[in-house]
């Protein structure tokens, strides 16, 4: 007797969310990115609709970057310590089609940069660079209050994806979101009744549901990792089965998480049994974003142009 | 799938006789549903109706025990498709497959290096399960290479070969071992049940679709054989994903019982890292056994952290007893670290510790398992807390100092905490991997 296969059919499907703007709808980049839209779990498309594919953002500083190990910064040869070179090099060589520019060069521990500085450099690099932009906080509330309203504005009409908004501080980013044409990242700790909360609350206050991106808040492999993993495996399946409030795209920082890794960053001769280092750091950065991609991540924001590479052709390999 | 209680009393006799010790027919089918008694309670019974509630009470998946040298584990008896619903029951046996071409060199330094792979993380060992013969040439050159990795290692064995001969002969070699043996389909069962009942060992169905697999598991069944892993075949990796979904799904949804036993993913892609990263898909998503082919370090180690991760328990998070650990050869002068007691936080802080060669204390506040943060959100790791521990651990007698280091992440509980204590505080580094410079400065 034939085995009759076993096929869900959900509801609801997750938003879509398109970041950038073409000069035909108000901005200058020359492609725009969608995410979302599935109808099921990761990769399953024999019973859903999987429109997107996930996608990965290459992550930028605005300064040389803190605490990155060496084999990672070397990767990038000398331009670190020129964002828009560094960008630049992430389209020209690496083909990226999604950046996220964090402007850690804000905080007042780092450079304190103003408002003003953040605005300019953003300006130029939407002037230089034509692909869809992330710009994220430096992290300190205040301070990212006033750097993301001001870059908020000076990428008017560019449908950037910025972020983050939390539970404590969503009003004034989510209204300059409205106000100025951009998406926004809603970061909750760990928490599927935070993340839900603070998707009614911003719905709330305004912004339209397919303009958010939720951020679980992710931990590296080792680190962890199944911790967001379910709660993302919790809220997807919520998300299918009718909260409208749970069935935004996922974003995962998967660079940051991984290379703060003992296993990303130990030398060999420190960890004989460990292998290889170069390898094995590019493996966990991998690793942790595979993880997360069967967990249901849209958007990976990851660091090593190799890790990287590899998560790309896992993408294809999942699709054919 | 486990009846329920209403299922039961269907078959049931229905004449409330009371003989079970139960006042009717329905209260007896709600506890034997309860598994608080057993059928043959019911004197009336027919052994069809007991067969049948025998059966359904069995694990949908199938235990599968596999035996090594000196020990043995189990695959297979997931209860469950998404491990919040309760948890991933059976850690996924991870291999690595070795050719019968190599030399005795070959074979011995890959042995060793496979030896190798043992890793200590949050106070468990990880280490692989398998090592799988694949026989490339004649009988002679199989059976020889497995005498050789027998005597060489004590992991459980895999043999991949449909050679019928050479396999009779190294399950000779190899008894007490039980080895799976791999590549039983349609065309050969019947030749292999009767040898693999013989020598107790284990089968690995290979089919490429549901059908083909569920005809050879029927049929061997049917011959008697019970312990049984499903060989999902080369297909893409997407194909293979939809395939283990399929049979966790059938056989924990639709009671399937011709797809309930564990499974089993060969991953060969030769790009080493997205031979890694299919490997670790098929530990996240319904792989009972995952054989590579390659053996690096840095590969086993994010693999079976990989593992470790998703087959904890949701429900309990790992907890190391609230104390103080000296680490090192520490004295009167050494430094106090205050810490929780989850497994994670405190093995990171130990880590450290040990990596900065400053011998220190390490004092493990119960937190009931949460980090620092989370804990201090929860009240678990206040002022009150800290001091209690500090008293009830009697570490003023272990230091003549009078000084604690917290963790940067709860600096603002420093002046409350000194004035509860009466220990002077010092706040160390948010994250662990600050520990060494701080603490070599600091000393």
């Amino acid at each position: 007797m034939a085995i009759e296969q076993l096929k869900e059919c959900w509801q609801t499907k997750i938003n879509t969310v398109t970041i950038g703007a073409t000069a035909e709808q108000g901005g200058s980049r020359l492609h725009t990115v969608t995410v979302g839209g599935q109808t099921g779990l990761p990769f399953l498309s024999a019973e859903a609709e999987i429109p997107y594919k996930p996608q990965i953002a290459f992550e930028i500083w605005d300064i040389l970057p803190l605490d990155w190990p060496e084999d990672l910064m070397r990767v990038y040869g000398g331009c670190l310590a020129n964002p828009l070179e560094w960008a630049e090099k992430c389209v020209e060589d690496f083909n990226a089609g999604l950046l996220c520019i964090r402007l850690q060069g804000a905080h007042p521990e780092n450079e304190n940069r103003t408002p003003e500085q953040e605005a300019h450099f953003i300006q130029q690099l939407l002037r230089q660079i034509k692909v869809p932009i992330i710009i994220l906080g430096c992290g300190d509330d205040e301070k990212d209050n006033a750097v993301l309203c001001a870059c908020a504005e000076a990428a008017k009409g560019e449908r950037c994806l910025i972020g983050s908004a939390s539970s404590n501080n969503y009003k004034t980013l989510v209204a300059s979101c409205i106000a100025d044409g951009h998406n926004v990242i809603a970061q909750s700790p760990i928490d599927i009744n935070i993340a839900k909360q603070l998707n009614i609350l911003i719905t709330d206050i305004g912004l339209s549901a397919d303009r958010i991106v939720m951020d679980p808040t992710v931990g590296a492999l080792g680190y962890g990792l199944e911790y967001a993993y379910s709660i993302m495996e919790r809220a997807r399946l919520a998300a299918f089965s009718g909260d409208k409030m749970m069935a935004m795209p996922f974003i995962c920082m998967i660079g940051q998480e991984a290379w703060r890794s003992k296993e990303a960053r130990a030398s060999q001769q420190d960890f004989p049994t460990w292998g290889e280092a170069t390898a094995r750091g590019i493996i966990w950065e991998a690793t942790t974003a595979v993880s997360f991609l069967q967990a249901g991540a849209d958007i990976l924001v990851m660091r090593h142009p190799q890790a990287i590479e590899k998560v790309r052709q896992y993408i294809e390999l999942f699709n054919i | 799938m486990a009846l329920s209680g209403l299922d039961i009393y269907k078959l049931l006799p229905k004449t409330n006789c009371k003989d079970c010790g139960f006042p009717t027919c329905l209260a007896f089918a709600m506890q034997i549903a309860k598994k608080a008694v057993t059928v043959d309670k019911c004197p009336h019974i027919s052994p069809q109706v007991k067969q049948k509630l025998e059966e359904a009470s069995l694990p949908p998946i199938k235990p599968v025990e596999i035996t090594t040298a000196d020990g043995s584990f189990i695959i297979g008896n997931e209860t469950v498709l998404f491990r919040h619903e309760e948890k991933f029951r059976n850690p996924t046996a991870v291999g690595f497959i070795l050719e019968d071409n190599l030399s005795y060199e070959q074979i011995s330094s890959r042995i060793m290096q496979i030896e190798a792979l043992r890793f200590e993380r949050i106070g468990q060992q990880l280490t692989p399960n398998l090592i799988a013969i694949r026989q490339t040439k004649d009988r002679q050159e199989f059976v020889k290479t497995v005498k050789i990795i027998s005597e060489k290692t004590k992991f459980a064995l895999v043999l991949l070969s449909t050679d019928i001969d050479a396999v009779k002969e190294a399950l000779g070699y190899l008894k007490g071992r039980r080895p799976i043996v791999w590549g039983i389909d349609e065309k050969n069962a019947a030749i292999f049940a009767p040898i693999i009942k013989e020598y107790q060992a284990i089968l690995a169905v290979c089919g490429k679709d549901l059908d083909q697999l569920s005809k050879v598991t029927t049929m061997l069944q049917n011959q008697g054989v019970q312990d049984i892993v499903l060989d999902i075949g080369q297909a893409k990796p997407k194909e293979r994903l939809w395939l283990l979904t399929q049979i966790r799904r059938l056989a924990l949804k639709k009671s399937v019982r011709s797809l309930g036993y564990p499974t089993m993913v060969i991953v060969e892609q030769d790009d080493v890292y997205q031979q890694t990263l299919e490997a670790a898909t098929y530990i996240l998503k319904y792989g009972s056994i995952v054989l590579l082919k390659d053996s690096y370090p840095w590969q086993a180690l994010a693999l079976l952290t990989l593992r470790q991760n998703i087959y904890s328990d949701p429900q309990k998070p790992l907890q190391i007893e609230p104390k103080v650990y000296p680490i090192g050869a520490v004295n009167q002068d050494s430094p106090l670290l205050v810490t929780t007691n989850f497994s994670l936080t405190y093995y990171t802080v130990v880590g450290e510790v040990e990596a900065s060669k400053v011998p220190s204390y390490v004092v493990s506040v119960d937190t009931e398992g949460m980090s620092v943060l989370t804990a201090w959100a929860a009240e678990k790791f206040t002022p009150e807390k800290i001091s209690q521990s500090l008293v009830k651990f009697g570490v003023k007698d272990l230091v003549k100092h009078k000084t604690i280091i917290i963790p940067g992440y709860v600096a603002v509980m420093s002046g409350d905490l000194e004035e509860q204590s009466g220990w002077k505080v010092i706040v160390g580094p948010k994250e662990a991997s600050g520990i060494p410079s701080f603490l070599k400065s600091w000393h």
